[in-house]
């Protein structure tokens, strides 16, 4: 009975919360690596191009709920997602028409465009803040439940609760038929398989009569798709603040390289590294402990590793170790 | 003689400042197989790039089945029925060799299934391998995943850089058998090779250029049979 | 125009600038945002050294920057006996236990034989390390933070003169580099990019948490500032009143004039005789190798010079610099505030926007850069709502009116964003492209 109540205790509040971040990490790597997979440079404008996303979809989310429209039991954001899909799309192809493309065609260094991008990042920071402003917003409805922990408990007759928020299994249903979507895309489709050789070798691309353009134009949609999906899943799981957003870009970059810059499937392996280290070093173990250990046993303090305000050591410590002794990252190739 | 295929008339370009092409001339006609070899730093990559628009002509033009192409794209002259095999990275390695393939056949999709069947009885190892990643097959494997997707294009002209650089004697006695065997299939070959000897035996048309210039033009067993050629260029 | 002109042409015009500030706004605003931009300039000089001289790609500038305020509380606060001797060697000593494990830790890496040995030797160390880190800091740390929690918490400073605290503030920036250095100097230039935006991170993390170190978000206040007179005393001196008078001023206005005019003359001071140490050491055949180094690496490798101990060097003075410029802007602004040093579009890509729009790898560029930067951003702060004022004229009152103008403030990020985006469109080398010496 005790080991269960710890199971529940460590399922509660550790593998959940991981499990959702890992999909929202993942979901924001795949479109760091994406745009590094084609366009070939970092993209410090990642975080922000999500919180534009987010702000785009929470002002339709509030603009249908001021009609009284609401999705039921989903969040109405759900339904607002699709313009803020179409939001960003509209701004990535924007700037990479007015910005990227004059340094693509000119076959500017790599970290030059590195370099552009944080001058975008300035443009969409503030365009964020403009429309949005800075404060925390918090625009999930619905239920808030799908199961909480007093029913849970009510349910089993165990000591410990077992709550699962219904953003928590929207983030993972909704990551996972993306992930599903996208890989579908990547291997069936001509277009998904022109952006694949496209990555692989660019000139033999060419010579098979890939259209740059059209490669480059597919990606930014997808990567807005990824980004303003990650962005407002994020957003419902906990709250939406443009901050926030620009301070994800570590465990996101951190995600993308650790799994190998330019590898989608490396993007999610790294995302779940990142988030189940950071949430399981970040918990307080004391509360499974007591199911496990007896009394005398029990640890003095809370049993936290690492303070949750030093989250972002571990984001770092990751990508460091990952970096010092498998520069490829975690799974390897170069390529989408 | 029947009307050249391909004609690159007095073509003169380089990198930068440097000038690699001297006003060197290369033609072949419907179904042959030519040639172009010489030593080392002659320009034959280099005149290979230039008929296929890699590289900019500062004088001279290409003309591909009596039209003049020398403004075009090499995407533009894939279209017109002009197939290229870079020497080096010229798969995806990253990609099945089936997807190398359709890759090939990326702008011309109808009958893929039917094109792919010929490849695969040209090509059969690659039958074999077909849902392997490209990157894992042996170095002559490679060349035939990289002449298989030149292929997929359906070309009228095929065009080859070095393709046997690398590889081992034995496969490349199978190369040249297969290069043949494309060639009886009516699509005409031009290569570049450093095995000269080997190269002028299959070559119904042969260049030997020297410092981006024809030096000898012929047919592959005349230039085999000039003693001048032989002493120069084929090490007696 | 020729060539030689330029820079000299580029500096009147923006020297104009500023006096028209002072004409048409306010004096005070001239040398208020003058102060922000001389501040700059020499965190701008710190990036240079590293992006321009070699290429090193440093994006935690905001940590840096950070460290060199806290010196400033360290150095030139007044000590605090009762928190010290409530457990600051005690402190002291769990941070050195904490290093030696570190140390154990590399010395068991580099020394034992197999691979396994290793980690087990590793996990032991960590596990241990930590154990007794925990066991002697938190005590001591709940101790000091105990000690008049309202007012202080901390640990207080020696109260030394602030100038020390540049040396000081140079020689954290420079020790943490010289940590990150030895870690991830040898990544490649993106790599190491978000390797030090995760150190930027940390730093600023530690400073807000650990309020036994600086108050954390508490923020310190009224730091001390000598050489420059405060306000209150100079209103009071009659030296000061009489000269007031006599040039027609109030001595209110006249002491913050004053005051500014001090702040800006020391930090001046400090740039220009930093600008002369990196001018003469770019120009040395030091400075000739870090370029060559740049140009190529390889080659340079080749030859025979050691790269990755160059690329050390620049990499720890380059954020020394970054430090001396967060110790002069945190006595500037009287605050040591980490909750607000945690804005690294402000202190880091700020810095990099003026970096480049004054032409990386010169270092007058970097100055330059830093007077235009810092005049846009500021203004564009007030004159952004000023702006959406006149637009929204015609606007009837209402939520969306006011959102319009309070979001207006904003404008300044996209400003320095279309200038940054504009320079490497159209002129990528900068302003003041690098002069090239032989």
């Amino acid at each position: 009975m005790e080991i269960l109540n710890a199971a529940v205790a460590l399922l509660n509040y550790v593998i959940i919360p991981a499990t959702s971040y890992a999909a929202q990490l993942s979901l924001g790597a795949l479109g760091v690596t994406l745009v590094y997979g084609i366009l070939r440079f970092s993209n410090f404008a990642h975080g922000d191009t999500m919180a534009f996303g987010t702000a785009i979809t929470i002002l339709f989310t509030w603009l249908l709920q001021s009609f009284g429209m609401t999705a039921g039991p989903l969040p109405t954001a759900l339904i607002a997602l699709p313009i803020g899909i179409a939001a960003t799309s509209a701004l990535l192809l924007l700037t990479d028409r007015a910005v990227y493309r004059f340094h693509r065609k000119t076959k500017a260094p790599p970290v030059r465009l590195v370099i552009v991008s944080m001058g975008v990042m300035f443009v969409m920071n503030g365009l964020t803040r403009f429309i949005i402003g800075v404060k925390e917003r918090n625009f999930a409805d619905g239920d808030r439940f799908i199961i909480n922990a007093a029913q849970f408990r009510h349910l089993t007759g165990l000591h410990e609760g077992l709550a699962i928020r219904s953003t928590t299994a929207i983030t993972v249903v909704v990551a996972i038929v993306v992930v599903g979507l996208l890989f579908w895309f990547l291997n069936n489709t001509w277009t998904g398989k022109a952006m694949r050789a496209f990555s692989d070798n660019e000139d033999l691309s060419l010579l098979s009569g890939v259209n740059p353009e059209y490669v480059v134009k597919v990606t930014w949609l997808i990567v807005a798709a990824l980004a303003t999906i990650a962005g407002v899943l994020y957003g419902l799981d906990k709250a939406f603040k443009p901050f926030t957003y620009f301070q994800m870009l570590l465990p996101i970059f951190a995600a993308s390289v650790v799994g190998g810059l330019g590898n989608p499937l490396g993007a999610i392996g790294g995302g779940i590294v990142i988030a189940f280290s950071e949430v399981s070093l970040t918990y307080a173990w004391r509360k499974v402990f007591s199911y496990l250990l007896p009394e005398q046993f029990l640890p003095h303090g809370i049993a936290q590793l690492v303070s949750i305000d030093y989250k972002y050591a571990i984001s770092f410590i990751i990508l460091v170790v990952v970096l010092l002794f498998k520069p490829t990252g975690l799974f390897s190739g170069r390529s989408l | 003689m029947t009307a050249p295929l391909l004609v690159g008339d007095q073509m003169t370009g380089g990198y930068g400042h440097t000038t690699i092409l001297n006003g060197c001339s290369i033609a072949l006609a419907q179904g042959e197989i030519a040639v172009i070899v010489g030593p080392n730093g002659a320009g034959k990559s280099t005149a290979m790039k230039a008929l296929f628009g890699m590289l900019t002509l500062r004088s001279g033009s290409v003309h591909f089945e009596g039209e003049d192409i020398t403004s075009l794209s090499p995407e533009e002259r894939v279209s017109c029925g002009m197939a290229f095999v870079p020497q080096t990275q010229n798969i995806f390695t990253t990609m099945s060799v089936e997807e190398n393939l359709e890759m090939g056949a990326y702008r011309r999709r109808e009958g893929l299934g039917e094109t792919m069947s010929q490849i695969f009885s040209l090509f059969p190892v690659l039958k074999e391998k077909r849902s392997q990643k490209a990157g894992e097959l042996s170095g002559g494997q490679r060349q035939q995943v990289a002449v298989g997707r030149a292929l997929m294009t359906r070309p009228k002209l095929l065009m080859l850089d070095e393709p046997t650089a690398g590889v081992s004697p034995i496969v490349m006695d199978e190369l040249f058998d297969r290069i043949i065997e494309v060639a009886r299939s009516g699509i005409s070959i031009l290569m570049v090779e450093q095995n000269a000897r080997q190269a002028l035996m299959i070559a119904d048309k042969a260049y030997v250029l020297v410092q981006g210039a024809n030096r000898y033009t012929d047919t592959g067993q005349a230039l085999l049979a000039d003693p001048e050629v032989r002493k120069t260029f084929l090490g007696g | 125009m020729t060539r030689l002109n330029r820079p000299l042409i580029y500096f009147a015009v923006i020297g104009l600038l500023y006096l028209s500030i002072g004409i048409l706004q306010s004096w005070m605003l001239a040398l208020t945002v003058l102060n922000d931009a001389l501040i700059a300039a020499v965190m701008a000089l710190g990036v240079n050294m590293m992006w321009g001289y070699a290429g090193l790609f440093n994006i935690g500038i905001s940590g840096f920057f950070a460290l060199g305020g806290l010196a400033v509380v360290l150095v030139s606060n007044s000590a605090n006996l009762e928190a010290w001797n409530a457990g600051t060697p005690r402190i002291l000593l769990s941070l050195l236990c904490g290093g030696a494990f570190v140390f154990g830790g590399v010395a068991a890496y580099r020394k034992l034989p197999s691979a396994w040995l290793r980690v087990v030797v590793i996990l032991l160390l960590t596990g241990l390390g930590w154990a007794t880190f925990e066991y002697v800091y938190t005590p001591a740390v709940e101790a000091v933070e105990a000690v008049n929690p309202a007012s202080a918490g901390n640990i207080g400073g020696m109260g030394l003169p602030v100038p020390l605290a540049w040396f000081v503030g140079a020689g954290f920036a420079a020790f943490a580099a010289w940590v990150v250095a030895k870690i991830a100097l040898g990544l490649r230039s993106d790599y190491l990019a978000i390797a030090t935006l995760g150190i930027g991170q940390i730093i600023i993390s530690v400073m807000k948490n650990e309020i036994w170190l600086d108050r954390g978000v508490k923020d310190v206040y009224d730091l001390h500032r000598w050489p420059v007179p405060k306000e209150v005393n100079l209103q009071n001196a009659d030296w000061f009143i009489a000269a007031a008078h006599s040039m027609g001023i109030d001595v209110r206005t006249a002491s913050a004039l004053f005051v500014g005019i001090c702040f800006a003359l020391i930090s001046a001071t400090v740039l220009v005789f930093l600008l002369t140490l990196a001018e003469t050491s770019l120009n040395s055949p030091w400075g000739r190798m870090m370029r060559a180094i740049r140009d190529n690496e390889v080659a340079a490798e080749a030859m025979g010079k050691d790269v990755k101990k160059r690329h050390l060097q620049i990499f720890v003075l380059g954020s020394a610099v970054v430090g001396i410029g967060g110790a002069l802007y945190a006595v500037f602004h009287g605050i040591f505030s980490p909750h607000s040093y945690d804005d690294p579009l402000r202190y880091t890509f700020l810095i990099w926007a003026m970096v480049i729009l004054g032409g990386s790898g010169n270092n007058f560029g970097s100055t330059l850069g830093a007077l235009v930067v810092m005049l846009i951003w500021i203004q564009a702060e007030s004159l952004g709502p000023a702006l959406m004022h006149l637009i929204t004229a015609h606007l009837s009152d209402g939520p969306l009116k006011s959102q319009l103008i309070n979001s207006a403030v904003q404008i300044r990020l996209p400003l320095v964003g279309i200038v940054l985006i504009a320079v490497l469109r159209f002129s990528p080398r900068g302003l003041l492209p690098e002069r090239s010496r032989n």
